[in-house]
């Protein structure tokens, strides 16, 4: 039954006020042929067990749900422990949005600052907020408080970080008076060019790099530090794969001056792009220029140990025209899920997913190289993702090899790079066994590898 | 009772000016560091900035509150006082020497005859405090 909250009587009192005889005629200006006439054409009610069925029958016929994958370029599979789901399910931590009366939520203000605690230990950082929406709006976020830091306007980015981070980052700065130049990534190394450190001059607030990048290539970001501060720039670093943080040296320690990155790796699930949840990290002397908010630990009059919201004054409550982004939230839930799943996993559980996704890449890559029409075009030092160029067009290959042997081997690169149209992006972690990778190789030695040998160029 | 000196020239919203040829050292009264309690942070333009009279050029954050800061005179921040980055407690321990904020290219130099001498604001934090 539906709840109308005025009467009857009131209902023709408003409609002689605007002068109509009833509510249809509200509806006068839609044709008459795209009105529906009578009932909704749905199907009859189905009990409890008919719609189980039913929607099992239907998520059946999902079939990218049972193929094997090896997609990533920043969404990736990781196992997650069973603990993340029960720890973030209940209903103290599941129905709770973002505290508005902070200090009331100590048990939220808790994990929030436990979370910054493990941000800052992963990325070798100072300071880290409470968390972003997600990587892509955590690195448009960094280039707007790189202009705020230096009070310069020119940001230079590599054009190897995420084609689509680098599209958010445009929505972000278009009318903000920022002026974004890409610079073009090196084709022999799949690396940051070195034309990147030559544009950086007085003028650039913040150099971006993404490291491991779009094409899963590490960058030396020690070099570019160096060369954006000798122009008083800022070095801004973006992560699309954070597990790689348990194995690279961290972009604190290389000199970088603000770290974001995807916290999907950390125990939140591939559901169709999102919820995620992003990083961010400086360094301390810029903490009040962080957007978001920040939890910090106190001590009451009794020298009681208790978490308070340092830093959101600017944002929400008190001087909103200063606010240093319009972001007064977190992702709560999400970025639980990924406290949970680090200290679940700890120091030497994190470096053990990062070696096997190393290792395991390692195998899957050297094998495709040997591969009779494959090759591995980007010679820079790799993590858990590579580039390959195939035989045909890679949107060609990665359809046949989906359809026929029920693989997901990759990414076209021809959707972001047009040029590039014979190489794809292919991702190996832990959930992937030697099993499946074989099973690759296998595929594509049968359907592509067999057929063109000896006509590679 | 706040120390008030004789020389400079204030502005109703407790800032001073000390006027050193065609520029204008700002900085915040005694009385309005005393006000704010311990400060913790000053955020200062940038040098080259421009400002009209009464315009924020900044704020200071203090333990109680974070208030702006507006300059009294207009014109072009020549010199901005960067030691406040790493110790801006000097505004609560030397708010007219070691605490100034910032040094303006004055453009209308006149607008300072406009501001209240130190009795006249000395009277006028009295009338506030009542």
């Amino acid at each position: 039954m539906r709840y109308i909250p005025n009467s009857p009587v009131e209902r023709a009192e408003m409609l002689a006020a605007i002068g109509l005889g009833s509510a249809e005629e509200l509806f006068d200006s839609i044709p008459e042929t795209l009105r529906l006439r009578g009932l909704l054409n749905t199907p009859a009610a189905l009990s409890e067990i008919e719609l189980l069925s039913r929607f099992e029958e239907m998520a059946a016929r999902n079939a990218g749900a049972r193929r094997t994958t090896f997609l990533g370029a920043g969404a990736y599979s990781h196992y997650i422990p069973t603990i993340v789901d029960h720890i973030i399910s209940r209903s103290e931590f599941f129905t709770a949005y973002t505290p508005y009366q902070p200090e009331i939520s100590q048990g939220t203000l808790q994990t929030i600052f436990e979370f910054q605690t493990l941000v800052c230990q992963l990325t070798g950082m100072e300071v880290a907020n409470a968390s972003m929406y997600d990587g892509s709006t955590g690195l448009a976020e960094a280039v707007l408080m790189s202009e705020r830091v230096t009070r310069r306007s020119k940001i230079v980015a590599s054009t190897s970080v995420h084609p689509e981070y680098l599209e958010v980052v445009k929505t972000y700065v278009q009318h903000a008076g920022i002026d974004l130049e890409l610079i073009e990534f090196d084709d022999e190394t799949g690396q940051a060019g070195a034309t990147l450190a030559a544009a950086i001059d007085d003028e650039t607030a913040a150099v971006v790099v993404q490291s491991p990048n779009f094409f899963g290539c590490v960058e030396d970001l020690t070099t570019l530090a160096d060369a954006a501060h000798a122009r008083g720039a800022l070095l801004v670093v973006a992560i699309t794969e954070a597990i790689s943080l348990g194995l690279l040296k961290p972009p604190g320690a290389c000199g970088a001056d603000i770290v974001v990155a995807e916290g999907q790796s950390f125990g939140v699930p591939l559901s169709f792009g999102g919820p995620y949840v992003g990083l961010f990290a400086t360094r301390e002397k810029y903490a009040r220029q962080i957007p978001g908010r920040l939890v910090g630990e106190a001590y009451d009059k009794q020298g009681r140990r208790g978490f308070v919201l340092t830093l959101a004054t600017r944002e929400q409550h008190i001087r909103r025209e200063k606010a240093t982004s319009n972001i007064c939230t977190n992702e709560g839930l999400i970025a639980l899920a990924a406290t949970v799943y680090l200290e679940t996993m700890g120091r030497r559980g994190i470096q053990e997913v990062a070696q096997q996704c190393l290792q395991k890449t390692a195998y899957a890559s050297q094998r495709i190289a040997q591969l009779p029409g494959f090759s591995l075009p980007f010679s820079g030092p790799r993590f858990n993702e590579f580039v390959v160029r195939g035989p045909i067009a890679a949107s060609d290959l990665l359809s046949r090899l989906a359809g026929e042997k029920e693989i997901e081997g990759g990414i076209a690169l021809s959707r972001f790079f047009p040029d590039l149209k014979s190489d794809f992006l292919v991702c190996v972690t832990e959930t992937n066994t030697r099993a499946q990778i074989d099973a690759l190789i296998e595929a594509l030695t049968s359907l592509f590898a067999n057929k063109t040998a000896g006509t590679q160029p | 009772m706040a120390n008030v000196p004789e020389d400079l020239h204030y502005s109703k919203d407790h800032e001073w000016v000390r006027v050193e040829g065609d520029s204008a050292v700002i900085g915040i009264t005694d009385y309005a560091q005393d006000s704010l309690g311990d400060v913790v942070y000053v955020e200062l333009p940038k040098t080259g900035e421009k400002f009209s009279a009464n315009e924020s050029f900044g704020s200071v954050e203090s333990v109680k509150a974070v208030s702006e800061v507006f300059t009294p005179v207009s014109g072009e921040v020549g010199k901005i006082n960067e030691t406040l980055a790493d110790e801006p407690e000097k505004v609560n321990t030397d708010p007219y020497g070691d605490g100034w904020m910032i040094r303006v290219r004055m453009s209308s130099p006149g607008e300072v005859d406009s501001l209240l001498t130190a009795a006249e604001y000395e009277d006028f934090t009295k009338a506030e405090t009542e």
